[in-house]
């Protein structure tokens, strides 16, 4: 483990010595993240290198005659984790996808630092639902791809990051479904993205396995300092892991609440009176055409509105 | 130890019993030579054409018409169903036409081939060529548009395009299906070419058995047989040969663990 922490240290400051030619990491940070340091605070120093800020206003989108999202406004703090949650088909994907650029709003307009979507184009990384991997690539090469200078040594060391190094000359299709969402995200942090953007990246994922990829995540956000935004239908996931979590529904932002726990986070009283919070809300709206149901107490919450 | 010889010697039991028996039958005089040669003759003929080096000029000839005539199809047939799978106005241009010659079976030409080339190489050559293309040409087309529009769609996003998107994605991607198409020409190859060399021929292997028809040679048929039947089955290993070179990744091609 202290090993791995080492070599995440190193990465580290490479990258975003990288992005940021002028900025040198003063020696102390070696240790912020080891050591007993608040986390708060090693955090803050970073969020002005690594994260990006988002603005998106008044987002429409339509797919035919069906509104999807309409007039939507979001913003994300420069290092800010935020997670949007709504039922299934509330447009919380259709968001993402804009943010990512992989489609077009009919109006609006999203702002990164200031400029438009395009001019950070390369800043911006996605972790799709099912991982991606081209099959035909070794897994090295998987998170290489894209990658010019240095490209095999920065993937292994990525790959060290989710603790994956060993599997590097492996197939895709040998790994199984967790191992193959870390090395997603290997994929996507070997590029020092400013924004990661997560598209239900653990849905397929068993309990266990979530619960370990929430831990990692939640580390290399806070080695990094990029700004993430974490699509979900799992109220307590986005408790789990965001600052913010906010709620689509009726194609808007119809929740945006603080999560103010102290992380790492664990399921405990006020965990879980806020994921109620937010679990009320969302079956308090119901879904056009679907009449309201009394929440089954017995039932896991999830269960109730995906899908 | 023992069951796994016995596992390997089973499936060899029915072939060697057919031909003990077909052997014994024409001993005892049940069978004519006039309908099948004895086992035994046959690979006495196969023996004898052998060293007499005549049987090599007949395999060099045939070996080398199928090898460029899948070579012409083949090449042409990989480059329109690149292009017709990529290009989207390629398609609307060419694919209904070729979808229509398509229908054609490539033997129903072999009178107008007559007629165009007369009944030397370059007829055989057109045939084989006509009789290759489609396989690969519509794998080739379905391997290009079947690729997982995921994988494109994340590989566009983390900044590849053009021919780097070409190469490393739509390519890989159309490959294994390609491969079939390419097992299926290879099969068909030797179809066309065994037709086509029995109609009109002064060499190859189709050449000799009708040549020992007439001479009422049923040995050296047999022998000729054969030689399709081995020469078909090291094109179909080549071709397995190659899915498990150019595919280690592919799941069906992997060896178990």
């Amino acid at each position: 483990m202290n090993r791995r922490s080492h070599a995440m240290n190193s990465y580290d400051i490479e990258i975003e010595g990288a992005t940021l030619a002028a900025f040198s990491p003063p020696a102390a940070w070696l240790q912020d993240s080891e050591t007993s340091l608040p986390r708060p605070v090693a955090r803050r120093e970073r969020l002005q290198v690594g994260g990006a800020a988002v603005d998106a206003r008044r987002l429409v989108k339509r797919y035919g005659d069906r509104v999807v999202l309409d007039g939507l406004d979001l913003r994300l703090a420069p290092g800010e984790f935020v997670a949007v949650v709504g039922r299934s088909g509330c447009g919380k994907s259709t968001l993402l996808r804009l943010l990512a650029g992989l489609e077009r709003a009919d109006s609006g307009v999203i702002t990164i630092d200031g400029d438009t979507r395009e001019a950070h184009g390369d800043e911006t990384r996605i972790m799709f639902q099912d991982a991606r991997l081209l099959p035909w690539k070794r897994v090295v090469d998987n998170v290489a791809l894209g990658l010019r200078a240095d490209a095999r040594e920065r993937a292994l060391e990525a790959l060290d990051q989710v603790g994956l190094a060993d599997r590097a000359n492996e197939w895709p299709a040998v790994l199984s479904g967790g191992q193959r969402q870390r090395i997603a995200l290997a994929r996507a942090l070997v590029h020092a993205p400013r924004l990661l953007l997560l598209d239900e990246p653990l849905g397929a994922l068993d309990a266990l396995t979530r619960i370990e990829m929430h831990r990692l995540i939640e580390s290399l956000w806070q080695r990094h300092g990029f700004t993430a935004l974490l699509v979900t239908h799992d109220v307590a996931e986005a408790v789990a892991l965001a600052d913010r979590v906010v709620l689509v529904d009726d194609h808007r932002v119809a929740l945006d609440e603080r999560v103010n726990l102290a992380r790492p986070r664990q399921r405990g009283l006020a965990f879980d009176a806020f994921e109620e919070r937010v679990l009320g809300r969302v079956l308090g709206t119901p879904a056009p055409g679907v009449p309201p149901q009394p929440p089954p107490a017995t039932r896991p919450a999830q269960w109730l509105w995906a899908n | 130890m023992t069951t796994a010889w016995s596992q390997r010697a089973v499936p060899w039991l029915v072939p060697v019993a057919v031909l003990a028996l077909w052997q014994l039958a024409s001993q005892v005089g049940l069978l004519s030579t006039r309908i099948l040669p004895e086992p035994w003759a046959v690979v006495k003929a196969f023996w004898a054409l052998a060293v007499t080096g005549e049987m090599w000029g007949h395999v060099w000839t045939s070996t080398w018409r199928a090898v460029s005539g899948f070579a012409i199809g083949g090449s042409l047939a990989l480059s329109l169903g690149l292009l017709t799978g990529s290009l989207r106005w390629a398609e609307t241009l060419l694919d209904s036409s070729l979808q229509m010659v398509r229908n054609i079976p490539p033997l129903a030409l072999i009178p107008l081939v007559i007629l165009w080339f007369g009944i030397d190489e370059s007829a055989k050559l057109f045939l084989v060529s006509i009789g290759v293309f489609f396989p690969i040409y519509l794998n080739t087309f379905h391997g290009i548009r079947s690729v997982d529009k995921g994988l494109i769609e994340m590989a566009r996003s983390y900044g590849l395009s053009g021919w780097r998107l070409y190469r490393e994605v739509i390519l890989p991607g159309a490959l294994p299906s390609i491969l079939v198409g390419v097992r299926f020409s290879l099969g068909f190859m030797w179809v066309i070419l065994i037709v086509a060399e029995t109609i009109s021929a002064q060499a190859g292997i189709g050449y000799m058995t009708m040549n020992a028809r007439e001479f009422l040679q049923t040995d050296i048929v047999l022998v000729g047989i054969l030689l399709y039947a081995l020469l078909g089955k090291l094109a179909d290993v080549l071709a397995k040969g190659l899915e498990s070179w150019w595919l280690p990744w592919h799941a069906g091609y992997r060896p178990q663990t």
